[in-house]
C-alpha cells in the first residue's frame, strides 16, 4: 500500500483511435465522424474481474489530465486532490480512467483537428456534437479497455452531464453515478450565458467564420468569452473574499485600465485561456451543453434504475448550476424509485466548489464507493 | 433480542419492522436507526435529513440519504413505495403536519411515529410548580432555542389519529429505560405509534 495522500506520480496521456474506414461514429445530428481520436489517462490498476474501474469526466475546458503530473512538469491534473492513493478515488483500490471529450481541443478529435477529406482543420465543417455523442465515443474507449461494467461514472458540471448520460444511455454498464454541480438540462439562463460566450467569439472579426487556423485564434472574442465564464464560476461571496474592491495600484487611474484586482484577474484568465483552448471548440462544447436534456423521464427508463446507485452533490453558493437543479435530478430518481443519496455542501466557492471542496466530497465519495464496490444491498423499493 | 445498549425506541421500532422491509426514515439524523434496521432486519433503508453534518454520518455508515426537508421531499415518491415510513422524534419539528402524514400514508403501508409526550408528569410539574416551560430529558431545550414547533401529548396525538382516520396498530409508551403500562399520558416520556390507513 502506498502512503495516504501520496500523489499519483508521473502520468502520460494516451490516445485511442477508432471509427476510421467503413464504420464512422454515427452522431445524434444524423451526421458521421471518423476517424475519431480520444485522449485519456488511467491511474491505478484494473483488478482481475475488471470490476473496479471508475470513469472520471471533465468539465467544459478541462482535459484527460485529471491526476498526477507529466514528466518534467510539476503541474498536477485538474482533480489531483481527489484522485490518488488514500484519496476520494483511491488508486490503491480502483482503476481510474479520465476521458477527454470529442469536439474539444485537448487531444481528441474536434474542430481544430485535421479533416482528412480536405487536408485542413475542420473548422465549422466539424459536425455538431452532443453530450450523447461524447459518451458514445467514451463507450468505445471502455469497450477497448475490456470493461463490461464501470464501478462508477463521475463528473462535475459538464462532466456531471456526461455521467447522467451514461446512466441514461448505457444503464447496464454502470453500477454507480456521481453527478456533481450539474443539471438534467440547461436552463434558459445557462443557455443565455453560453450564447453570449458564442456571440463574443463569433463577433471577433479574426474568428473568420471559424477558418482562423492559418492566422491564429480570435483572441479578444475568446478571452472575453472566458471572462464571462469565470464570473459565473465564482460566487458573490468568493469574489468578495478573493478581491473585494482592492485596487491594483492603490488609486483610481481615471482611465479604462484595470483598476480593480477583479478586472486584472479576469483579463489574466481570459488571456491565458486563449493560449490553451480553441475558440471553435468553445462554440461546439457550449452547444453540446445547451442541447443536453435528460429531463421528463429520460434519465431513467421504464425499467427503473437497473440497480444503479446515485450520489448527487451540489453546492449552496453555486448559482451557475444551483442546488435546485441537482434536486431536480433527485426528484427524477425518487419518481423512479432509485437508490439515491444527495448532499448540498455549504460551500461559498460557487460553481468552482467541485474542484475545491475536497474534504467534504471525499467524505461522501469514499464510503459511497466502498459500499458500491463491496456489494451493497440496493434499496429497490417497488414502483 | 437486541442489547440493552440500544436505545429503547430503536429496539421497539426494530421489533415492529418486518425483516426485509423497505423503509423511509424521515428526519433520520445520523442514521443510527437505519443502520440498526439494515443490519438486524435486513431492511432496505433510505433516509431524509436536513442537517448536513448528519448526512456525512449516514453516508459513512453506507446508508442512502437525501439532504432536504421532509415537508418538501415526499411528493415525488410513487404510491406505496415503502413498507414503513418512520417519523421518529421528528414530527415535533414539522410545520405541515397534516401534509406530511397524508404523504407518508400515500407512500408507505404503515407509519411509525415517535414523539416526546408534552403531558408527562415531569413536564406538568415544571409547568405547575415552577411555572416554567418544561425542560426534561425528552424535551431538553429551553424555550428560546428549541427546534420543536409542535408540542403534543399522547392524548393530543390519539385525537389527531381519530380526526385523520388513522388506524392505530400498535402503541408503545416509553419511560426512561422500559415501557410504561399505566396512565401513559401522565407517565410516558415518549410515545411510539404504528399507524395505517383505516
Amino acid at each position: 500500500m502506498t502512503k495516504k495522500g501520496h500523489p499519483v506520480g508521473v502520468v502520460e496521456t494516451q490516445y485511442l483511435t477508432f471509427a476510421g474506414g467503413a464504420e464512422p461514429l454515427r452522431l445524434e445530428s444524423g451526421k458521421t465522424l471518423g476517424p475519431v481520436r480520444l485522449a485519456y489517462e488511467t491511474y491505478g490498476h484494473l483488478n482481475e474481474d475488471r470490476s473496479n474501474a471508475i470513469l472520471v469526466l471533465h468539465a467544459l475546458s478541462a482535459d484527460a489530465h485529471a491526476a498526477g503530473h507529466f514528466k518534467g512538469s510539476r503541474d498536477p491534473g485538474w482533480w489531483d486532490a481527489m484522485i490518488g492513493p488514500g484519496k476520494a478515488f483511491d488508486t490503491d483500490l480502483y482503476f481510474v480512467i479520465c476521458s477527454n471529450v470529442i469536439g474539444g481541443c485537448k487531444g481528441s478529435t474536434g474542430p481544430s483537428s485535421l479533416n482528412l477529406k480536405t487536408g485542413k482543420p475542420y473548422g465549422l465543417e466539424f459536425p455538431i456534437i452532443t453530450i450523447g455523442d461524447m459518451v458514445e465515443a467514451q463507450r468505445h474507449l471502455i469497450d477497448f479497455l475490456g470493461i463490461d461494467q464501470l464501478l462508477c461514472v463521475v463528473g462535475g458540471s459538464m462532466g456531471g452531464m456526461q455521467a447522467l448520460q451514461w446512466a441514461a444511455g448505457c444503464p447496464k454498464r454502470v453500477r454507480a453515478v456521481i453527478p456533481i454541480a450539474t443539471a438534467l438540462k440547461n436552463s434558459p439562463q445557462q443557455i443565455a450565458f453560453n450564447e453570449v460566450v458564442r456571440q463574443s467569439i463569433m463577433a471577433d472579426p479574426t474568428w473568420r467564420e471559424g477558418n482562423y487556423y492559418d492566422y491564429g485564434q480570435p483572441e479578444r472574442g475568446l478571452a472575453i468569452a472566458r471572462m464571462l465564464g469565470h464570473i459565473t464560476f465564482m460566487s458573490d461571496q468568493s469574489m468578495e473574499e478573493k478581491f473585494s474592491r482592492r485596487l491594483k495600484n492603490g488609486n483610481y487611474s481615471f482611465k479604462f485600465g484595470a483598476d480593480f484586482e477583479v478586472e486584472s484577474y479576469l483579463r489574466y484568465r481570459g488571456d491565458n485561456f486563449v493560449k490553451r483552448f480553441d475558440a471553435n471548440s468553445y462554440l461546439y462544447v457550449t452547444k453540446a451543453l445547451d442541447y443536453f436534456d435528460v429531463s421528463n423521464g429520460r434519465l431513467v427508463g421504464s425499467n427503473g434504475c437497473e440497480r444503479i446507485r446515485f450520489l448527487v452533490i451540489s453546492f449552496k453558493s453555486d448559482w451557475l448550476y444551483p442546488p435546485y437543479q441537482s434536486q431536480e435530478i433527485v426528484k427524477e430518481l425518487k419518481r423512479k424509485a432509485c437508490d439515491v443519496t444527495y448532499c448540498e455542501i455549504a460551500s461559498t466557492y460557487g460553481h468552482d466548489a467541485f474542484l475545491l471542496e475536497v474534504k467534504e466530497q471525499t467524505n461522501l465519495i469514499r464510503p459511497f464507493l466502498d459500499k458500491t464496490f463491496h456489494g451493497y444491498e440496493v434499496a429497490e423499493y417497488a414502483v | 433480542m437486541l442489547s440493552e445498549d440500544v436505545r429503547l425506541d430503536h429496539r421497539i421500532i426494530a421489533g415492529v419492522v418486518e425483516a426485509g422491509s423497505k423503509i423511509l426514515d424521515l428526519g433520520c439524523g445520523n442514521g443510527d436507526l437505519m443502520y440498526l434496521l439494515a443490519r438486524e432486519k435486513s431492511a432496505r433503508v433510505q433516509g431524509i435529513e436536513l442537517d448536513e453534518a448528519a448526512i456525512y454520518e449516514c453516508v459513512k455508515k453506507g446508508l442512502s440519504v437525501i439532504h432536504g426537508d421532509i415537508e418538501e421531499g415526499l411528493r415525488e415518491y410513487p404510491d406505496a413505495s415503502f413498507d414503513d415510513v418512520i417519523l421518529n422524534q421528528s414530527i415535533q419539528q414539522v410545520r405541515k403536519v397534516d401534509e406530511v402524514f397524508e404523504q407518508a400514508l400515500r407512500i408507505g403501508r404503515r407509519i411509525i411515529v415517535g414523539f416526546p409526550n408534552f403531558a408527562h408528569l415531569g413536564a406538568r410539574s415544571m409547568l405547575f410548580f415552577r411555572g416554567t416551560s418544561p425542560m426534561t430529558k425528552s424535551l431538553p431545550y429551553r424555550w428560546n432555542d428549541t427546534p420543536n414547533v409542535r408540542f403534543l401529548s399522547v392524548t393530543d396525538f390519539k385525537r389527531f389519529c381519530v380526526e385523520h382516520a388513522l388506524r392505530i396498530l400498535e402503541s408503545h409508551y416509553l419511560g426512561g429505560t422500559k415501557e410504561v403500562r399505566f396512565w401513559p399520558n401522565l407517565l410516558a416520556k415518549d410515545a411510539l405509534f404504528v399507524l395505517a390507513k383505516p
